[in-house]
């Protein structure tokens, strides 16, 4: 589904990622861990289309298609969706209207009408009350004045809502509370299917025990320097990332 | 304000006024008095040029220049006019390049001690009643512009309110102007006299056939006595050849309240002047405003409030989107006299620029005489937030709808305030639509509608939240 080759990625002329490879199938979740600086959030934001990201080598595909050729919006209309670390604020702009501009604009990608005001409604409805969240959010400007638990949780109803075949999760344990991260870990398990993978990135193990991948990679200076199953996580936790430095060092 | 001579460049218009008054009937002498005083003083000062401060950033040449006539009839297709009428239960009066369209109008649903009435009409029935307020607050010194209107006076509005008369329908002025083969000018005069404890909401709306170019110059003058309640919209959706001259005066009274919103879209060159005296304790002025320009829209907003009473308030807030090669001028002056202690004073202005053409030239003034006071005041100009740009673009959202989403979004908090549900939505579909083609934000916002409605079971829910 998503196919990474030897990605290398600057940023103001300052080399990120260095040789990133991997290989994301559909059904599958992933897990990319690693330490501050090692490069995480800058995968996500080379492959949602962020601008100041210079790619230099390397290659990104999305079920055979060149993700790099592809426009910001045209990425997500093929079902590649990022969830954001710091979900911005955009005043004055209601959740109703970017869910249902969002959705249209998928659907009109497929070659679809817009979606029958009702049956969007009750969608939205449908995956509000699954997420914990109160009708009157819809009203609300995205993500404005909400608390962080809150707009983490609007990231997951977008996901929702557009349903995408890979769901790309940059950091969304952060800031969480215990009961925020298990309605998030709900949603976002929710999304998992034969059709459909996740890719996550995160900084702590706590997030696995929730949302249970099936590869675990660590990231370290800009390259994938182990893979494994959820062990992997565990070992990260109680022994930290050092050994693996050491090992791939060697 | 202050003048500057020009006298030769109206003589133009002197001379139309000269055949206009040749044919006029008779009328009472204190106001053909004031036509001539008027004439004289345009005659004087003539067109402000940009050395003028009040009028430094707006270029009136176009209409100093112009050769505009007087209408002499208010022909309009009904079925016209059916399509340009906001669709808006109202007391309306018509009028048509400035003349007084009867079969356009209807003031069928007042209540008993409320009058609506073409100031044609009440400057034959009833001409002392005009006398008492026209000019009471809008002097021929106000501007080239005011003297110019007086001097030409004859159709427009007189709206009287007897004391604690309600009138629940608004009271709907509108002004069509037409596409002909010479440009026309009309100085309409509007007149309110609200009656203590009175309440009512005057919409004024501009609007015409596309290829109009005609000049409008309107004067309106109103009285609030103590404790009445005056909400007035000024909606103007002008042709966008059209010119547009407007000024509104206040005089409020202890516990009165006046609030304002004033929305411009069309037009080539437009300037509002508003300005309210707070004159006595209680009294409070609410300023809101919207202008959406484009193309090479020129759109002058100057407001003055004069907070001529201790525990008198003021709260104004304006936002402007300007795009393509517009440009926008804003300048909001609070005076705050001596002795006038405890009142508070709050103004603030954004823009929003979506070209790097665009141009605004906004300036707060505060004025304070008083030493217990609460004031703020506050401009900025910027561009879209791309950190929004690019985050509705990862959810599928084409760049273009997301900056028309965005822009919506801006102008919304002034859009907000606005109660008239007709207005709020005409508002929000002309500024959708008005976006650049590209955007095409009408279909979304039409659809938004219509999803709120289909929405109304769900608890919690409310539009004007």
């Amino acid at each position: 589904m998503l196919e990474v080759k030897d990605l290398h990625v600057s940023v103001d002329g300052k080399e990120i990622l260095k040789g990133l490879s991997l290989t994301v199938n559909a059904g599958e979740v992933h897990a990319i861990m690693g330490p501050n600086g090692a490069g995480k959030s800058t995968l996500s934001s080379v492959i949602a289309g962020k601008d100041g990201y210079e790619v230099t080598a390397g290659s990104i595909t999305f079920e055979g298609r060149d993700v790099l050729e592809m426009e910001i919006e045209e990425r997500a209309r093929a079902g590649l969706l990022l969830g954001f670390q710091y979900p911005v604020e955009i005043p004055g702009v209601k959740n109703i209207y970017l869910l249902k501009a969002a959705l249209n604009a998928q659907r009109a990608a497929r070659g679809e009408g817009e979606i029958p005001a009702p049956e969007f409604m009750k969608l939205v409805k449908e995956k509000l009350a699954f997420m914990k969240m109160d009708p009157s959010f819809l009203q609300r400007a995205v993500n404005e004045g909400f608390s962080g638990g809150e707009k983490k949780r609007n990231e997951i109803l977008q996901m929702l809502v557009l349903e995408p075949r890979l769901a790309m999760l940059d950091e969304i344990d952060s800031g969480l509370d215990i009961d925020a991260l298990k309605v998030v870990a709900e949603g976002v398990n929710s999304l998992r299917s034969e059709e459909r993978a996740v890719l996550m990135v995160t900084h702590y193990q706590r997030l696995l025990d929730y949302i249970v991948p099936d590869k675990v990679h660590v990231l370290l200076d800009g390259r994938i320097v182990k893979s494994g199953d959820k062990d992997l996580a565990l070992e990260l936790e109680s022994r930290g990332y050092e050994w693996v430095q050491e090992e791939s060092a060697a | 304000m202050s003048d500057k001579t020009q006298p030769s460049a109206g003589q133009r218009f002197l001379d139309r006024l000269k055949a206009r008054d040749a044919v006029r009937g008779a009328e009472p002498t204190w106001i053909a008095a004031r036509r001539q005083a008027a004439a004289a003083r345009f005659e004087a000062i003539g067109f402000p040029d940009k050395r003028v401060e009040q009028w430094k950033y707006t270029d009136v040449r176009r209409i100093r220049d112009g050769e505009f006539a007087l209408a002499d009839d208010a022909d309009f297709s009904p079925a016209q006019a059916a399509a340009l009428t906001l669709p808006i239960e109202a007391v309306r009066l018509s009028f048509v390049d400035g003349v007084f369209a009867p079969e356009l109008s209807d003031t069928g649903a007042l209540p008993a001690g409320a009058s609506v009435e073409p100031l044609t009409r009440a400057l034959s029935d009833n001409h002392e009643a005009v006398g008492a307020v026209l000019g009471r607050l809008t002097g021929v010194e106000f501007s080239p512009f005011a003297a110019l209107n007086t001097a030409f006076a004859e159709e427009g509005a007189i709206i009287r309110l007897a004391p604690g008369t309600v009138v629940e329908t608004p009271i709907l002025l509108q002004f069509l102007s037409r596409a002909g083969e010479q440009p026309v000018m009309s100085h309409p005069r509007v007149l309110i006299q609200a009656g203590a404890r009175s309440q009512a909401t005057v919409l004024e709306h501009y609007v015409g056939e596309p290829a109009a170019a005609n000049f409008t110059n309107v004067v309106a003058e109103a009285v609030l006595e103590r404790g009445a309640l005056l909400t007035h919209y000024t909606l103007q959706e002008s042709p966008l050849d059209d010119l547009l001259v407007r000024s509104l005066q206040v005089e409020q009274g202890r516990d009165s309240r006046f609030t304002s919103f004033t929305v411009n879209l069309g037009g080539a060159l437009v300037r509002n002047d508003l300005v309210a005296d707070l004159n006595a304790q209680g009294a409070e002025a609410n300023y809101y405003g919207l202008f959406f320009a484009q193309g090479r829209q020129h759109v002058d907003n100057h407001t003055l409030v004069n907070h001529n009473a201790p525990l008198t308030f003021s709260n104004e807030n304006y936002k402007g989107v300007l795009g393509d090669r517009a440009r926008g001028v804003f300048n909001g002056k609070v005076v705050v006299k001596r002795d006038s202690q405890k009142i508070e004073a709050h103004q603030s202005n954004a823009n929003l620029l979506l070209s790097d053409r665009a141009e605004i030239d906004t300036k707060p003034e505060l004025e304070i005489y008083a030493d217990d006071v609460k004031c703020s005041h506050g401009a900025t100009t910027g561009q879209l937030d791309e950190d929004a740009v690019f985050a509705l673009r990862t959810r599928g959202i084409d760049e273009q709808t997301a900056r028309g989403l965005l822009t919506l979004a801006f102008a919304g908090e002034v859009m907000e305030q606005v109660g008239l549900d007709a207005v709020a939505e005409r508002v929000e579909l002309t500024v959708a639509g008005k976006l650049p083609e590209r955007f095409n934000l009408g279909g979304l916002v039409e659809a938004a509608l219509l999803d709120e409605q289909a929405f109304e079971e769900v608890p919690g829910h409310d539009r004007n939240d």
